[in-house]
């Protein structure tokens, strides 16, 4: 308690922030329709992979383009502890953090030890999540191809975290985790590991001569990063109800993940809640303009791809403007402007 | 006199180079030993043998007490050696108060505490104006300052330096010394690689010069400066007796 | 000198176990099988070869992940089918149409898109060209629908007349069936690798292209215009798969994401190779195509990928610089 209690005042600034933008998003779920609350569980699910992933590349520098492997473990430990073993969805969340914690530590340590960087570090986790993919496809113990649907509890239950009656109550339970994990970037970045890390991302040979084991380093760095991106996973799989080898480890979930705190601001504690939700406004305009264009527009209407296209040419023209997120764009904005 | 760093023998070829042939020398508790030497001469890659950066092939480092010449550079660094790079290396996108910070962490687990830390290292490094500024835009002698500051900030029993007054204006210079110095003051031993010659021989306590890998003399700088096996090696060198 | 003698080791062993399995009884069994992976793995083993190479000049030059390189392939092999289904123009014939084409289009790409990012950390330029990527799968969704499409070489199942003797498609070798369009591709693709390698090796501009790879800044120092040696370089990355495109276009299933398989493929081979080794695109090809298809007899009912992404992560960890890198960590 003492603890938080300095955190919170080492970084009033940081929480105070963190209340706000937790009390306007408690606003979200009242008034809107189940369609809107399923896009926004969907955006914090994936804000908190998010969350995960820029501890180890935004922080640690070490970027990943396979935490779908993480995700998809949370996932995959939820459903098959839930389904063969009938261990709530609360332990087992933690559960799914730890395997992913555990398979971080061990990929990591063999990849970091042979001295993998840049580019190799980001095919070698590609690699492994494909890896994963492919074996999980084969895998009979959880479903191989089929993949695993959990059965419904039927009503508001929460020991399951199904919320059939009430689904606000899973948003808030989302939230909730996605708080917590903010808190503990929070904690990170005002802490002695922190600093390990951005003095690693920053130079490696700087930080050894300052007594800092690099190794040491990103390994921490990728247990934290792995536990929670297993987190939103996990919850991943409660909210679908259903997994399977391609929404687990597919490539495209590992794009999805990492593009939230790209867009918002690699290495930043909003980045990613930030990111999250520029990009499932944009997704949702994008679709809805194809769905139902205006008039001058018609020949676009329901035409397949379309929204992808316009996805894809934000995203250019993001990378091109705003290299630093929309965060870092803000801080030159306001350098500019002082200067 | 008690050394509280000592090189026995090392040793260190690249190829058909021997960079470092036999060097033995002590580094005494609280002296300013400066270590001179034309370009290529080895000083560099000797540093890096005490600092752990690259295991000698032959000959060993005791420090504290302990051989340390096989020890990983974070291991040795913890042990309170601490060096500085030539081609300094900022941690070019944290701020210059975050940058001393990583060095005080060394000692301080508390965010508080080594933040107060770091903050009297800028002051004692003249940085202190400049804590929230991105270290990407400093100038060249306010990097020179902060990798010293950062170094400064674990706490260091030793001080490794690798050329902190090149490239600075006179007046820098001058007060780059000053501050090498005050570190001394503080307790700290420090070992210091550097060209401007006049700079050098005002600072230390004894100079030990390095030549093709060998160590030619070593002693009090006025005794260096006589010494005719150095004159003759300098002779074909520039001698460089003012700073640039 | 010791690597060359290591390698020759491994070419003795793999003929070793190549003749030990010819003459035991399990090759009596699964000698049509046997022979029918090794067939399809170095037929489209050099296809590989031919996107790696491309690829591998990317990545070798510019220190790019080109995510789009996959995407790019899509273009050449939809510019190949319409050219065919519109004008009824041979695929061979649209080789002379597709590689620039996609030359063109490649160098448009680095110069609008890719240079302005050149000095962004890697993430940005790998999600640049994973939004270029995005942009042209999905465009050829909108223009040409998801509908798989394929065509059928009127020629591809002649006999040939060579005069010293006459081939009939498809040719049968230990029972292994050999189509012509995939025997097509594979010289095709091992020529072209051929054409590259004179291009980087033998040219002023290859000179030029590989001292902008080891020294961008030397390079610049001696008059080097590196930026433009990096458009170029794109340019003739793309131009590989424009060709390869055309290649496969006969005997593919013409689909938005019909170039993307080939992306990660070719990855893969161009760790293995060697970045920016053109042997090593053509040797790791060959590699690559035989383990997908030898994981599926080996290891039954397992993806064709597993394999090649052991021997992935294998060669990441214990020999980065691929087979036919130099050693520079």
């Amino acid at each position: 308690m003492i603890r938080l209690r300095k955190l919170a005042q080492a970084s009033a600034r940081d929480m105070m922030v963190l209340a706000v933008v937790v009390a306007v998003l408690a606003l979200v779920p009242f008034g809107v329709s189940r369609f809107t609350l399923s896009v926004a569980i969907s955006a914090l699910i994936f804000a908190l992979a998010g969350i995960g992933w820029n501890v180890l590349s935004g922080f640690a520098g070490q970027f990943s383009f396979g935490h779908a492997a993480y995700f998809g473990l949370g996932a995959y430990t939820v459903a098959v502890t839930l389904t063969r073993y009938s261990i709530s969805p609360w332990l087992g969340l933690i559960l799914g953090g730890l395997v992913a914690a555990v398979f971080g530590l061990l990929t990591g340590w063999i990849s970091f030890r042979f001295g993998l960087k840049g580019a190799y570090f980001a095919l070698a986790t590609f690699a492994l999540a494909e890896m994963l993919r492919l074996t999980f496809n084969n895998f009979d113990f959880v479903g191989a191809g089929i993949g695993i649907t959990i059965p419904l509890a039927g009503g508001d239950d929460w020991a399951r975290i199904q919320f059939e009656d009430t689904p606000s109550l899973q948003y808030f339970v989302i939230l909730g985790l996605v708080a917590l994990s903010t808190i503990a970037v929070i904690a990170i970045t005002k802490s002695r590991i922190g600093s390990m890390m951005l003095a690693v991302r920053e130079d490696e040979d700087a930080a050894s001569a300052l007594g800092i084991n690099p190794l040491r380093a990103k390994l921490i760095a990728i247990a934290i990063s792995g536990f929670i991106t297993a987190l939103a996973g996990g919850f991943y799989t409660q909210f679908l109800l259903f997994i399977d080898p391609d929404l687990a480890f597919g490539p495209f979930v590992s794009v999805l993940i990492l593009l939230r705190p790209i867009i918002g601001g690699v290495g930043t504690i909003w980045g990613p809640v930030l990111g999250a939700g520029i990009l499932s406004v944009l997704g949702e305009v994008t679709r809805s303009l194809v769905r139902e264009p205006p008039s001058f527009l018609q020949v676009i209407e329901g035409v397949n791809g379309l929204d992808q296209v316009l996805f894809g040419l934000i995203l250019i023209v993001v990378i091109i403007r705003a290299p630093d997120g929309v965060i870092g764009w803000f801080h030159r904005r306001r350098q500019a402007d002082t200067a | 006199m008690n050394p509280v760093l000592s090189v026995r023998d090392a040793t260190k070829r690249f190829g058909g180079l021997t960079a470092v042939n036999g060097v033995t020398l002590d580094l005494g508790e609280g002296e300013i030993l400066g270590i001179i030497g034309p370009n290529g001469a080895g000083k560099t890659t000797l540093f890096n043998i005490i600092s752990g950066a690259i295991p000698p092939d032959e000959g060993e480092v005791i420090y504290g007490g302990d051989r340390i010449d096989q020890l990983p550079p974070h291991r040795i660094a913890a042990r309170g050696l601490v060096r500085t790079f030539q081609v300094v290396k900022p941690f070019s996108g944290l701020t210059v108060l975050q940058n001393v910070m990583v060095g005080a962490f060394l000692r301080r687990s508390e965010h508080d505490e080594a933040e107060d830390h770091a903050r009297k290292m800028l002051e004692f490094t003249g940085l202190a104006a400049q804590s929230d500024r991105p270290a990407k835009g400093l100038t060249l002698a306010a990097r020179k300052r902060l990798e010293l500051a950062r170094a400064l900030a674990t706490d260091p029993t030793v001080l490794l330096l690798d050329e902190v007054l090149a490239g600075l204006t006179p007046t820098e210079g001058a007060e780059m010394v000053k501050v090498v110095q005050s570190i001394r003051d503080g307790g700290v031993s420090l070992l210091v690689i550097e060209h401007v010659m006049a700079a050098i021989m005002a600072l230390s306590d004894r100079i030990a010069v390095i030549h093709h890998g060998e160590l030619l003399a070593i002693g009090p700088p006025a005794q260096i400066a006589k010494d005719p096996g150095v004159v003759a090696a300098y002779l074909g060198e520039e001698f460089q007796i003012a700073p640039d | 000198m010791r690597g060359r003698l290591r390698q020759a080791a491994w070419a003795v062993l793999a003929i070793l176990v190549a003749v030990i399995l010819t003459q035991s009884t399990w090759w009596d069994t699964n000698q049509t099988v046997f022979a029918q992976a090794l067939v399809s793995g170095l037929l489209i083993g050099g296809v590989y070869a031919l996107v790696a190479m491309g690829l591998s000049l990317v990545f070798g030059v510019l220190d790019i992940i080109n995510f789009a390189h996959g995407a790019l392939m899509t273009i050449a092999i939809y510019a190949s089918y319409l050219l065919f289904d519109n004008y009824g123009i041979d695929p061979y014939v649209s080789l002379l149409i597709t590689i620039p084409l996609l030359f063109v289009i490649g160098v448009g790409i680095q110069r609008f898109a890719i240079n302005p990012v050149m000095d962004a950390p890697i993430h940005n330029q790998l999600l640049l060209t994973l939004g270029i990527a995005i942009v042209i799968e999905n465009l050829a969704l909108v223009l040409f629908t998801g509908t798989p499409r394929s065509i059928e070489l009127a020629y591809a199942r002649n006999e040939f007349d060579l005069g010293l003797f006459t081939l009939d498609f498809p040719i049968k070798v230990f029972g292994a069936v050999v189509s012509l369009p995939k025997l097509i591709a594979f010289m095709v693709a091992l020529l072209l690798g051929g054409a590259i390698y004179v291009l980087i090796h033998r040219t002023q501009l290859g000179a030029a292209i590989r001292a902008a790879a080891q020294e961008p800044e030397g390079a610049e120092m001696v008059g080097i215009d590196v930026r433009r040696i990096y458009t170029i370089t794109f340019g003739i990355g793309a131009a590989c798969v424009g060709a390869a495109g055309a290649l496969v276009m006969p005997f593919l299933f013409v689909s938005p994401t019909a170039g993307a398989t080939f992306n990660i493929i070719a990855f893969i081979v161009v760790v293995l190779g060697g970045m920016g080794s053109i042997p090593g695109a053509v040797v790791g090809g060959l590699v690559i195509g035989l383990t997908q298809e030898m994981t599926q007899i080996f290891v039954p009912g397992s993806s064709k990928l597993l394999g090649v992404f052991v021997i992935f992560l294998a060669v990441l960890l214990f020999r980065p610089q691929g087979l036919f890198g130099k050693v520079q960590r």
